[in-house]
């Protein structure tokens, strides 16, 4: 049984309970070795309690109860589970702030994130797909005078989903709000860096589904998360990572044969043309702060803009105030209101980040601000902090082409359209662009000639539901936070019938 | 390679694309008690990309596309095709550093976690090695 959380904690004091188990059948249970490992907080580094290190029998537990459920909550009405998934969106905003306490504990981004983005965010992404799914419909076609295809939405049965570290209550929601709207019964991964805050979440929500019908299991990837993914009783595995896993991921579904969706990251580019310097406007204030994006969430974020690829005729104005910008970041503790920046996820995501810096400069990149770790004092001098750095030098260099999942932009110019776009696709991925332009045909062309899922145009960072978050190249398969991922958990049941009571007349 | 009766030449050193450090060597080790033979696979994209994953032998199949940079201690290292397109003039060198994250990687829970560094090839090494200028 859950250690229960502190549910009236304060910003300065961690919320969690001294120790978590999984969330299994509707109820909370100590994994079967009752081994536990030590969750830590990138703010200070220090521990701050102790999650299930869960084991292959643990998953089954789990599948065994998303499996007893499975068939109940299929057969659930869509006014019924659109009410739940409404009812978990409004304990979510009822206890908006306590999770977003909890987020920047388990993360170490800054609470004015959590407040404002995390959390808004995956709430309105429950109420999207408890709306979506009141107004799916199936289809019917009439094949001829006496035939008749019906076309129904079948939940896929049980679902295997694996959740990132970067954003792990908005990413288990992006994951989870459409399954369950779908009828799926789901056994979820929470990344063992961010194991905690979903836990918070499991018991404020642990009455609203029933009992199997959302199961968390926590644990090491290799212990807990390889078995689910293997699993044949899986219908379907859902994972946001990098490349070498999701390969892994893939080829074990291979093997069950079963879909699955990826994102897997991305190395996006952010091209100003030279009229977004044509006035120093709110346009021109705007676009900077698109610039400077690239520190959102430290940023760890798939889509973080860290090609930014100028105008040469506006190079030096421009980035003489996208650096002032930058340089006005404040940095300190993530759990301070007016803290904009806050701390990597981990130890080793900051040695990672780091080692980009050394390579950088191998490389010949010029470090125009950053380039190191940044000292907090306080609790906060045993965290993970890196101060947000820009670096300046051409695409062919490792950190223009490799996902650095820190708060690093590399910059470069270029001198027409045809090199801007030539710059913008040499990349292995496709997943976000950002477009700048005062003129519409150069936005709307230019637009639709990047190779990459989502582009943003004229403003960055944005994820609302209804508009389709995903990957061309080697960012993955699938488009989330739209009613089309509905699809990616839906089976298509077509009856086909006769109304003609005659025989075909071949025997 | 040739060489002409009247001028022999020494054969050019050809630098090791994957060296490791004394940490990630006894990491090896420790993982190779526990699980036998094991190669890596390094990781691109988000979340625990860049990171030298480390698999089973047989366990992460390799793709017609990979290239092997080498191996450290006999466990061969491996990349992508893509990634290997940009990584060409740098050695990888295999570390270590505390950690609990990684994925499938059989690094994964001990508290420790393979790292990768990296050293530029100088331009004799990148000569030895038939790069051509970036």
């Amino acid at each position: 049984m859950n250690d229960m959380t502190q549910f009236s904690a304060q910003t300065h004091v961690s919320p969690f309970a001294r120790r978590y188990d999984n969330f299994i059948g509707g109820q909370f249970v100590a994994p079967k070795s009752r081994r536990y490992f030590e969750n830590v907080s990138p703010v200070t580094g220090g521990p701050i309690g102790e999650i299930a290190r869960s084991e292959a029998a643990d998953v089954e537990a789990a599948l065994d109860a998303a499996h007893a459920a499975k068939d109940a909550w299929a057969r659930t009405s869509t006014t019924d589970r659109s009410n739940m998934l409404m009812k978990i969106a409004q304990i979510m905003e009822d206890n908006l702030e306590l999770l977003a306490i909890c987020e920047t504990w388990d993360n170490g981004k800054a609470i004015r994130e959590t407040r404002a983005a995390d959390l808004p965010l995956a709430v309105d992404h429950f109420r999207y797909f408890a709306g979506v799914i009141r107004a799916q419909e199936g289809t019917m076609g009439e094949i001829d005078d006496d035939t008749v295809a019906y076309h129904f939405h079948e939940p896929l049965g049980v679902v295997g989903q694996i959740i990132p570290w970067n954003f792990p209550l908005l990413m288990a929601a992006w994951k989870l709000a459409p399954a369950l709207a779908a009828g799926n019964c789901v056994v979820l991964k929470p990344a063992e860096q961010t194991p905690a805050t979903i836990m918070v979440f499991c018991e404020l929500i642990a009455d609203v589904l029933p009992a199997g019908v959302l199961n968390v299991v926590n644990g090491f990837g290799l212990e807990a998360g390889k078995p689910l993914a293997t699993s044949d009783r899986i219908a379907k595995v859902a994972f946001t990572g990098e490349t070498s896993t999701g390969r892994l991921i893939m080829q074990y579904a291979t093997e069950n044969i079963i879909p699955v969706t990826l994102e897997l990251g991305g190395k996006s580019p952010n091209i100003f043309f030279k009229d977004v310097l044509a006035e120093d406007d709110a346009f021109f204030d705007k676009a900077i702060e698109g610039f400077v994006m690239f520190a959102l969430n430290q940023g760890e974020v798939c889509t973080c803009p860290s090609r930014a690829i100028i105008h040469e005729s506006i190079y030096d104005r421009f980035m003489e105030r996208a650096l002032a910008r930058t340089q006005a970041i404040i940095q300190g503790d993530p759990r301070d209101g007016d803290t904009m920046m806050g701390a990597q996820a981990s130890s080793e995501q900051r040695e990672k980040i780091l080692s980009y810096f050394d390579i950088g400069r191998q490389e010949g990149a010029k470090v125009l601000t950053g380039g190191e770790a940044a000292q907090l004092g306080g609790d906060m001098a045993n965290g993970y902090y890196v101060k947000p750095t820009i670096l300046e030098g051409h695409n062919k260099m490792r950190v223009f082409q490799e996902e650095i999942f820190g708060p690093v932009v590399s910059v470069t110019t270029f001198k027409d359209e045809d090199e801007a776009l030539s710059i913008a696709n040499d990349t292995q991925y496709g997943l976000g662009a950002g477009v700048w332009s005062r003129d519409a045909n150069t936005c709307y062309r230019f637009g639709r000639a990047i190779k990459a899922g989502r582009v943003w145009t004229n403003c960055y960072h944005l994820y609302p539901a209804h508009a389709a978050f995903g990957g061309y190249k080697q960012s993955g398969i699938g488009r989330e936070t739209h009613k089309m991922m509905l699809n990616h958990y839906q089976q298509t049941k077509n009856m086909l019938v006769s109304y003609n009571p005659n025989k075909l007349g071949f025997f | 390679m040739t060489e002409t009766k009247d001028q022999p030449r020494p054969l050019p050193e050809i630098p090791s694309r994957v060296t490791a450090t004394q940490a990630a060597r006894d990491l090896l080790t420790d993982i190779r008690a526990q699980y036998g033979d094991v190669m890596f696979h390094q990781s691109g994209g988000c979340c625990d990309g860049s990171s030298p994953m480390c698999y089973p032998v047989g366990d992460f199949p390799i793709g017609s596309k990979d290239v092997c940079l080498g191996d450290v201690d006999g466990a061969e290292v491996w990349i992508s095709g893509p990634q290997f397109e940009i990584w060409k003039d740098s050695c990888l060198i295999l570390d270590v550093v505390e950690g609990q994250g990684g994925m499938f990687s059989l690094d994964n829970g001990t508290g420790r976690r393979f790292l990768t560094r990296s050293k530029m090839f100088s331009d004799s090494e990148r000569a030895a090695l038939q790069i051509g200028p970036t």
